[in-house]
């Protein structure tokens, strides 16, 4: 299971953001993304997540071998925990959930209502999704967010039991984890001004 | 598949705006046009189909910008995007399940709503018929709109200014069919455009929203 960047540039709303980006990502490995704000993070991870295309380059994956988790968790308020997990592990063919309810420390909260559950155990609950999707490619955008000190190392050890296990993982975070990975710094591949191609946002009158 | 099927399913249940909403909707309508019309039962019959039919659209309007507005937001959409799923059995699932809490309660209400209506006697069983034929295009059209608009704030309005012409054929056979049939005239050929129209559209929209859904998840 092998991720492989190369010379890609992504784009935001049209705009060129990130170019000439190449890397390598092989199982077992994670790569921490660190740059400043509007550099284009969520937008690379978006790229290699495939949700969309590169403006250059290419990005291979193995099929069907990504799981990515954005911003915001894909939760459903009316559901359960448990059943905003089941419905996802049918989504992905797979059928344990309780494995990632306990990893996140889950157990006790899984048959309360996904919305009355606080900012930082939704965002627990965000994270045990990859675990119930089997995936070996962890795609994670600001995964920390809102977790505490103990939740941040939950997840910590979470990454670590993927990786362990011949998975991998790319995160945009500016947290210590405490992980062996190779950093990647976007800010020398930020596209310069003027070299920006524009193109049309006619319907944006709308 | 299942999966999310049941998942639209019980999140209508739950979260509610679905099923009472546009019955109520439809109720509302069909109530108000003898107060416009006046209450003559020789026109209330005649007007009745197309009342009807028109009510039983403008109904199912009203939900459509939830098909996946609702899972834009929350960031679902995007994660379901991702998975093994292919998007183009998610928007057709999308558009079952809105038919299946829309369409459905739409077909069951409308013979009642068709008493107040003073319509004929041998007019119920073809507009259940019309309406059996005709609501599965709305939902898909409509599902079809819904995938134009996602990531429009305050997109409903919108969608409803888009669907609403994609809508004409239906509306026209579907009203045709109830019309004749309540008229006892021969149904035959507006029951086979109004089926041709919802066939063609199950087969052939979901490829459609399913690639203006990539565009729009970009």
């Amino acid at each position: 299971m092998k991720l492989h960047a190369q010379d890609v540039s992504v784009a935001r709303g049209g705009v060129s953001v990130l170019e000439g980006l190449s890397f390598e990502l092989c199982a077992g490995e994670a790569l921490v993304i660190r740059g400043p704000n509007g550099i284009g993070k969520t937008t690379l991870l978006r790229t290699l997540a495939g949700l969309q295309p590169a403006l250059k380059g290419r990005v291979d994956a193995p099929e069907d071998s990504i799981a990515y988790a954005a911003h915001s968790d894909g939760l459903k308020t009316m559901l359960s925990v448990a059943e905003n997990l089941r419905f996802w592990a049918d989504v992905f063919g797979t059928s344990d959930i309780s494995s990632a309810l306990e990893s996140f420390e889950l157990t006790d909260l899984q048959h309360r209502l996904a919305g009355s559950l606080s900012a930082g155990q939704k965002r627990r609950l965000g994270l045990a999704r990859l675990m119930v999707t089997a995936r070996p490619i962890w795609i994670l955008d600001e995964p920390t967010v809102s977790l505490d000190k103990a939740a941040v190392a939950l997840f910590a050890t979470a990454v670590k039991r993927h990786l362990a296990h011949g998975g991998s993982a790319i995160l945009a975070t500016h947290i210590e984890l405490g992980l062996e990975a190779n950093v990647l710094e976007l800010s020398p591949y930020k596209t310069v001004a003027g070299s920006a191609v524009l193109s049309g946002q006619d319907e944006a009158f709308l | 598949m299942r999966a999310l099927l049941t998942r639209d399913l019980i999140l209508a249940f739950r979260a509610g705006g679905g099923f009472g909403l546009g019955i109520a909707f439809f109720l509302i309508v069909v109530i108000l046009v003898p107060f416009s019309v006046g209450p003559s039962s020789a026109l209330l019959t005649k007007i009745a189909p197309g009342v009807l039919w028109l009510g039983a659209l403008l109904a199912c309007l009203l939900s459509l910008d939830r098909i996946l507005a609702l899972d834009w937001e929350d960031g679902t959409l995007d994660l379901i995007a991702t998975s093994p799923l292919p998007l183009e059995a998610v928007v057709s699932v999308k558009a079952l399940a809105h038919w299946l809490t829309t369409g459905v309660p739409l077909v069951v209400a409308a013979p009642i709503f068709g008493v107040f209506l003073n319509l004929p006697p041998q007019g119920f069983v073809w507009l259940v018929v019309s309406l059996v034929l005709g609501t599965p295009a709305l939902s898909v059209i409509g599902t079809f709109g819904a995938a134009l608009t996602v990531g429009i704030k305050r997109g409903g309005l919108l969608l409803s200014l888009l669907v609403l012409p994609l809508y004409v054929p239906t509306l026209i056979f579907g009203s045709e069919l109830a019309r004749r049939g309540a008229e006892g005239q021969q149904v035959m050929t507006p029951m086979l455009m109004l089926a041709g129209i919802s066939f063609g559209v199950i087969a052939l929209l979901p490829f459609a929203s399913a690639l203006v859904l990539r565009i729009n998840l970009r």
